[in-house]
């Protein structure tokens, strides 16, 4: 069915322009990266502030509203990149390791970042322990990182 | 003069082994790439703030002290694993118009980090929105570094290398192609 399913994208009109474009795919590609830069810059200054680093005097719940519009803004951005560079090489995609690990963490990531991390890090501080904060924090860190190695490994046909 | 350099650099073993690694290669671009959330992600951070766009609330100067030095980390990173790309395939980098773009933007936009020195940042520290001058560098950094990135990804496309045919003359030049003598016969 997955296979199926491809084919079908690699078939749609956006996968075969890009796939016959020179240029579509590097400057997708050059968006999807950009994008990348400021949903990380966004994930991390709220992780950082969990795990007791960076901006020490800022309250999490404050941090977390300020990140918020960037975070979904680059991840909506990266989304639809994203999706876009899948429809032009799709079947490549499905004999990638690495594709698929990427999915599963993204699915993952999106999951607990708009459910436990969100509300932990919009919660009443005295409310939390620090202990919570710092596990939310380093499950949202690694379950990223898998998501950004993945994507950078199928490109090496991983 | 720097070609005969790279030249030299490029038959060095490590180069080579580098080069030619499965995975070596892989492992030090996933780094550049992690480095880049860090650092130009902490970069946006302070760029925002400067601007007024976000992290209102924080003074500038908290913003200065807590994240720049994870910004310097991320910076020692991506430029470690920066010149271990560069040095895996440094020929062809050094003949590559992104490469050279990039590396002018590079100097650019450390520049602007240093021209722009909160000088009395005390009596505009907590405004949400800064003055022009610190909106102004905050803009050009953001345009600067998301440039830099799209040059960065484009160096591994080869629309402008020295051996394609037919290149536009003006970027021969400006990539440091050696011009083919005319055969003689």
């Amino acid at each position: 069915m997955l296979w199926e399913f491809a084919r079908w994208s690699e078939a749609t009109a956006l996968g075969v322009t890009i796939r016959n474009s020179q240029y579509a795919f590097p400057i997708i590609e050059y968006f999807h990266l950009a994008a990348l830069a400021v949903i990380g810059g966004a994930v991390l200054i709220v992780d950082m502030r969990m795990l007791g680093l960076g901006l020490r005097e800022t309250p999490v719940r404050q941090l977390a509203r300020d990140a918020q519009p960037w975070m979904i803004g680059s991840l909506i951005v990266m989304l639809v990149s994203g999706v876009s560079l899948y429809t032009s090489e799709a079947t490549k995609c499905y004999a990638s390791p690495a594709f698929w690990i990427k999915m599963i963490a993204l699915v993952l990531a999106i999951l607990f970042t708009f459910t436990v991390r969100r509300k932990v890090s919009l919660a009443d501080q005295v409310q939390v322990s620090p202990g919570t904060s710092k596990s939310v924090a380093l499950v949202s860190l690694g379950l990223w990182f898998a998501v950004a190695w993945g994507g950078r490994w199928i490109g090496f046909g991983g | 003069m720097l070609l005969g350099f790279v030249r030299w650099m490029a038959d060095t073993p490590w180069s080579v082994a580098l080069h030619e690694s499965l995975y070596g290669y892989p492992i030090v671009e996933s780094i550049h790439v992690w480095a880049l959330c860090l650092f130009v992600g902490m970069a946006v951070v302070l760029d925002l703030r400067l601007t007024g766009l976000s992290f209102t609330s924080v003074p500038v100067s908290q913003i200065a002290k807590r994240i720049l030095p994870w910004t310097q980390l991320g910076f020692v990173v991506m430029v470690i694993s920066g010149i271990l790309l560069f040095y895996a395939i440094p020929v062809r980098s050094y003949q590559n118009i992104f490469f050279r773009t990039k590396l002018v933007l590079l100097v650019l936009a450390g520049i602007n980090a240093w021209v722009f020195h909160p000088r009395g940042i005390k009596s505009w520290d907590r405004d949400p929105v800064p003055p022009r001058s610190a909106r102004f560098a905050g803009y050009a950094s953001l345009v600067l570094w998301m440039t830099i990135i799209f040059c960065g990804r484009m160096i591994a496309y080869n629309w402008f290398d020295c051996d394609k045919p037919e290149q536009f003359h003006v970027i021969s030049i400006l990539s440091g192609c050696e011009a083919h003598e005319p055969e003689v016969q």
